[in-house]
């Protein structure tokens, strides 16, 4: 063996050799991006030109919308490569940016996902283009995301998630239960209700970052600060102590449904009464309308529960943007796809689909506001989302760094939802590994 | 699924004389050449490049540099690699047997000639292999589930509480259950046909000096197949350590339960995936390939020496 | 990476002592016990305990097969629904999305006829010559392909996809087809299968007779590998039919990919914002999905457990 070791290890270090003069031009090279303006007659002229625009998104609206920007400059092609969501998407867009090449033209990107690819340079700012200049038509809380608190403009809001709650009003009849509207009084309509029907629970929770995260922010805690390469991290301050002292009970009296979230059980919990209650955002309704299709009829919206009564402050969860990506073949065909879909025609197509605008003046309109949901027993639900979106804290940020914290949630929060672990316990840890990536990352982070 | 490989330095043991010594030529070259290309391209280059990225270091800040070996010295301080090195050695140390233990006895009775639809038994045991780790576990989860599950069937029905699989305590256990239930056909089937080629005048002696059913197994039938135990060993080492498509696909149920660092591989996987750790990620990687080997062919020269 | 699923079961036979020609010894009914064997109720039901572990999850994934979506939801696992949809899901599954599922079918098929079939080309002519042939660096070969195959493939990947990137072969059905064309395992077997079947002595006769060495390979050898090359190229189909990750990294336009990852794409719809839930038809794919492979098993058993226990031949 001894012999046969050797000459493997010869033949390694010989292949090593060989891959570092192959691979030595791996290394990456610094671009600067200096972009320069571009008008809007440019923009004309290069879709008069025309091209193939390459779209990488998942959000299903886009489909129809390519459909009417083909048609409507019929020089130009969108290519909408749309089979993959989260974590799988963002691999892919990595990988390719990390590779140089199959880049897309555009990308979907998460606003909780925008401020690394925005740090590493592998975005475009489309200030240049113009962009900026959309910042009134746009509701204030997406836009801060595309904007990272810069000058820079990294994506064009696609949708927004303005919290609400949803409640399946079945459930709460049966069991002659108020609906709630401060977190005291959901705490207490959990007691009752699983005390009522030992199979039914306030809500399935089984530890989700995105969740935990809105609720922090609604509850006026700013855990993440930052600044360029400087980042804060705390968990401490009296905004997730709030949320801890509420969340806390739940947990420990077993009054939330340890189902995960979008799993087959969750689609059956919230179609059959077990889940009473989904704190989430405005964009649920068509996952509602498709995947809990058995209690159309049974669930309504409610304003989402505030921490003090009278306290009209929501927060955000989910809602995405389209960027350009810095390795893009065709920015200025891209920049005006994304714009059409997110400020232009594109707005009106994808609303009549069920897509939750960013935009005010959609927001605003008469005809939205009014629009009535038959799942949800003729209820006009837009008003109560936009109200919610006009009342979203302000100032909130994640990291630069959110979808690699958002990843080991599970490992430190989750520990909180199947063990003895205290919810503030997990949290400390989150921020611990949180703040021990930043500093291999090379951030600048004080605790 | 557990990634069956190759065995590890098992080799054919000194195979007939091949050809004859004298011919010592290249022409044997010209048909292995295709095959070692493609292995190269495929295995032995993303290795080298792996070892080459194992001395940098990549941030997002700062940009790539070369740090010699820091990224090992991490790795060997590292309680999360230690702690996912400890937890599938404890899955190796019991499923393993489990499942082999299992596969053996179907095997010899299935050999025995007792069984009523011998036929029958062996391929529909065998059959799981053919199901994709994605779809066995997709199935599984679904029957561990206490709600809407089969477990949770049987609660009902019942009127009993099970013990969640999913928790945490009990995952790993789940998660053994639906590598045993993916592999004990394939394994069965390992012996099963090691024991058919047992020739048969081994038989006709042990009768004539009247041994009986038990005597027959272990003074014939399991010292002749005990390259096959040995290699079937091997490679259900290699798999317990390469133990990632399973708890991969589960922990979408389980994600409290399953960590992101739960075994080795997976470690690898999310440092690279969620973390852009290529580098700190090869360096596990390899160090995880050296301790496979190392074990693998420890394995392999004692099962061989044994009473050989 | 490419997971070599296994494609072990073959490899034991190496070891086993003894044994004259196994092949031919399976075929005619052999009692190999002593006394004459009773056939035992209680080891029959005892087994039958083991095979019913082993299809139950078999037995649900075809009952649920049978439900919609809503079905799904209000029925429990191990009974049929109200509705009997059947046929309605596997309708659905063909044609939902423009019939893409076929387009996955399609490639899968295309995958396994090159990657698994060129696997087990490259297999028969490596072992082969591991087999019949002595050359410089012969013994080096096997220690490096074990080595390799130690290091797990998941960390690879990426370095993988980098080069892979760089050659302009991501995106392309090559990206999967090309690592699937390496099977370690397939090679040990054909090593072993060969240096059994082919008697050296026949080889020297077709030299002397003056046939080039492709010629001696094509005709003389070949017909004599037939049970190992059906066997090989079945553990070698599975491998690519089941491949996952890999197809995963490597394709990000579905109009590429296989079956696998078709099926996790629609499982995974269920998590976008308004997306169709499916999951009866991620069901009725996964069903749709191991039926082939299965039928393969049954209707080619007869050759590839005679190549198994061909393979077994020793000394």
């Amino acid at each position: 063996m001894r012999r046969k070791t050797s000459r493997l290890l010869r033949g390694i270090a010989l292949l090593s050799a060989l891959a570092l003069g192959a691979t030595a031009c791996g290394g990456s090279d610094d671009e600067g991006s200096d972009q320069k303006p571009v008008s809007a007659s440019d923009l004309q002229a290069a879709l008069k030109k025309g091209g193939t625009v390459t779209v990488w998104a998942w959000e299903p609206t886009l489909k129809s919308v390519a459909a009417d920007f083909e048609k409507k400059y019929p020089k130009v092609k969108i290519n909408l490569v749309s089979e993959r969501s989260g974590d799988k998407h963002y691999t892919a867009l990595s990988n390719a940016i990390e590779a140089k090449k199959g880049v897309p033209d555009v990308a979907q990107v998460e606003y909780f996902a925008l401020g690394q690819y925005a740090l590493t340079k592998g975005l475009t700012d489309l200030a240049p283009f113009g962009a900026e200049k959309l910042k009134d038509k746009y509701t204030p809380g997406p836009w801060n995301a595309v904007t990272q608190g810069s000058d820079a403009v990294w994506g064009l809001p696609m949708d927004s998630g303005p919290m609400a709650m949803f409640y399946n009003k079945k459930v709460f009849d049966k069991n002659k239960i108020a609906v709630p509207t401060t977190w005291d009084e959901y705490v207490e309509a959990a007691r009752k209700l699983h005390k009522a029907d030992p199979k039914s629970f306030i809500a399935a929770d089984a530890g989700d970052a995105g969740f935990t995260t809105s609720m922090l922010w609604q509850a006026g805690s700013r855990p993440y600060k930052v600044d360029g390469t400087k980042v804060k991290i705390d968990f401490s301050d009296a905004g997730a102590k709030k949320f801890t002292d509420t969340w806390q009970p739940l947990i420990d009296e077993k009054l939330l449904a340890p189902i995960t979230g979008w799993t087959d059980d969750w689609y059956k919990g919230l179609g059959d009464g077990t889940i009473a209650t989904l704190v989430t955002g405005a964009w649920m309704p068509a996952n509602f309308v498709t995947g809990v299709a058995n209690a159309s009829g049974d669930w309504r919206v409610a304003p989402m529960p505030a921490w003090t009564k009278g306290d009209k402050a929501t927060a955000e969860n989910g809602g995405s943007s389209l960027t350009v990506p810095e390795l893009a073949k065709n920015k200025e065909l891209a920049y005006a796809f994304a714009k059409y879909a997110n400020a232009e025609d594109g707005v009106q197509t994808r609303i009549k689909q069920g897509a939750f605008p960013a935009t005010t003046a959609e927001l605003q309109s008469q005809e939205f506001q009014n629009t009535k949901f038959e799942y949800f027993g003729g209820q006009q639900a837009n008003k109560i989302f936009a109200e919610s979106a006009a009342n979203v804290a302000d100032d909130w940020s994640y990291l630069p760094f959110q979808q690699y914290a958002n990843s080991i949630f599970n490992d430190t929060v989750g520990k909180a939802y199947v063990s003895s672990t205290k919810l503030a316990d997990g949290l400390k840890a989150w921020q611990d590994a949180s703040v021990k990536y930043g500093n291999e990352q090379g951030f600048t982070v004080e605790k | 699924m557990t990634t069956q490989q190759p065995p590890a330095a098992v080799e054919p043991r000194p195979a007939p004389p091949p050809a004859r010594r004298d011919r010592r030529s290249w022409t044997g070259w010209g048909f292995l050449g295709p095959f070692v290309a493609v292995f190269a391209l495929v295995f032995l280059a993303p290795i080298a490049y792996s070892i080459y990225l194992s001395l940098f270091r990549d941030q997002l800040i700062g940009g790539n540099t070369f740090v010699g070996l820091d990224n090992y010295t991490q790795a060997l301080q590292d309680d999360r690699f230690w702690d996912s090195l400890a937890r599938v050695s404890l899955f190796l140390v019991v499923q393993v047997p489990i499942m082999l233990g299992i596969a053996l006895l179907i095997a010899l009775a299935l050999d025995s000639g007792r069984l009523y639809g011998t036929d029958f038994f062996r391929i529909t045991i065998f059959l799981p292999y053919a199901v994709p780790a994605v779809v066995a576990t997709l199935m599984w989860g679904f029957m561990y589930g206490t709600r809407y599950g089969l477990v949770g069937d049987i609660n009902d029905a019942f009127g009993v509480t099970l013990p969640e699989p999913l928790s945490p305590d009990l995952v790993l256990a789940s998660i053994g259950n639906i590598v045993t239930w993916e592999f004990v056909g394939y394994n069965m089937l390992i012996f099963y046909s090691a024991l058919r080629v047992i020739p048969h005048s081994l038989y006709e002696a042990a009768e004539i000096d009247g041994a009986g059913q038990f005597r027959v197994i272990t003074a014939i039938k399991l010292p002749a197949i005990r390259g096959a135990l040995v290699i079937a060993t091997i490679f259900s080492i290699i798999g317990s350590f390469q133990l990632f498509n399973e708890p991969n696909i589960l922990r979408q149920l389980a994600r409290n339960a399953i960590t992101t660092d739960y075994t080795p591989n997976f470690y690898t996987y999310s440092l690279s995936f969620n973390g852009q750790q290529q580098n700190y990620s090869a360096t596990v990687a390899i160090i995880m390939g050296l301790i496979t080997m190392v074990i693998a062919y420890i394995v392999q020269l004692r099962g061989m020496r044994k009473g050989a | 990476m490419s997971t070599p699923v296994t494609t072990a079961s073959e490899s034991i036979p190496a070891q086993t002592a003894g044994a004259g020609k196994g092949a031919s010894r399976l075929r005619t009914p052999r009692r190999n016990t002593p006394g004459r064997p009773k056939r035992s109720v209680l080891l029959t039901v005892l087994t039958g305990l083991m095979l019913l572990y082993t299809v139950v999850p078999l037995i649900w994934l075809v009952i649920s097969a049978t439900k919609t979506q809503e079905g799904l939801a209000d029925s429990g696992g191990l009974w049929f629904a109200d509705d009997f949809a059947l046929w309605d899901n596997i309708r659905d599954t063909f044609t939902y999305n423009d019939g893409v599922f076929v387009r996955w079918l399609l490639n899968t098929v295309l995958y396994v006829v090159l990657g698994a079939g060129g696997a087990t080309f490259l297999a028969i002519l490596g072992g082969y010559a591991l087999a019949k042939f002595n050359f410089p660096g012969k013994r080096a070969v096997f220690a490096v392909v074990i080595g390799a195959v130690a290091v797990p493939g998941t960390a690879l990947a990426v370095p993988t996809f980098l080069m892979f990137s760089k050659m302009g072969l991501t995106d392309t059905p090559w990206a999967v087809i090309i690592p699937s064309l390496v099977s370690p395992f397939g090679l040990y077997l054909m090593w072993v299968f060969a240096t059994e079947a082919i008697p050296t002595e026949l080889l020297e006769a077709a030299r002397m007779d003056g046939a080039s060495e492709a010629r001696t390979f094509f005709q003389v050898s070949l017909p004599l590998l037939a049970p190992g090359i059906v066997t090989v190229l079945l553990f070698t189909t599975v491998a690519t039919w089941n491949n996952y990750f890999l197809p995963l990294i490597m394709l990000k336009d579905s109009d590429w990919y296989p079956l696998t990852l078709g099926l996790s794409v629609w499982n995974s719809q269920a998590e976008t914002i308004g997306g169709d839930v499916i999951f009866n038809l991620v069901i009725t794919g996964s069903l749709l999905t191991i039926v082939p492979l299965i039928a393969a098993f049954l209707l080619l058993q007869k050759y590839w457990q005679s190549g198994l226990a061909a393979g077994s031949v020793k000394e």
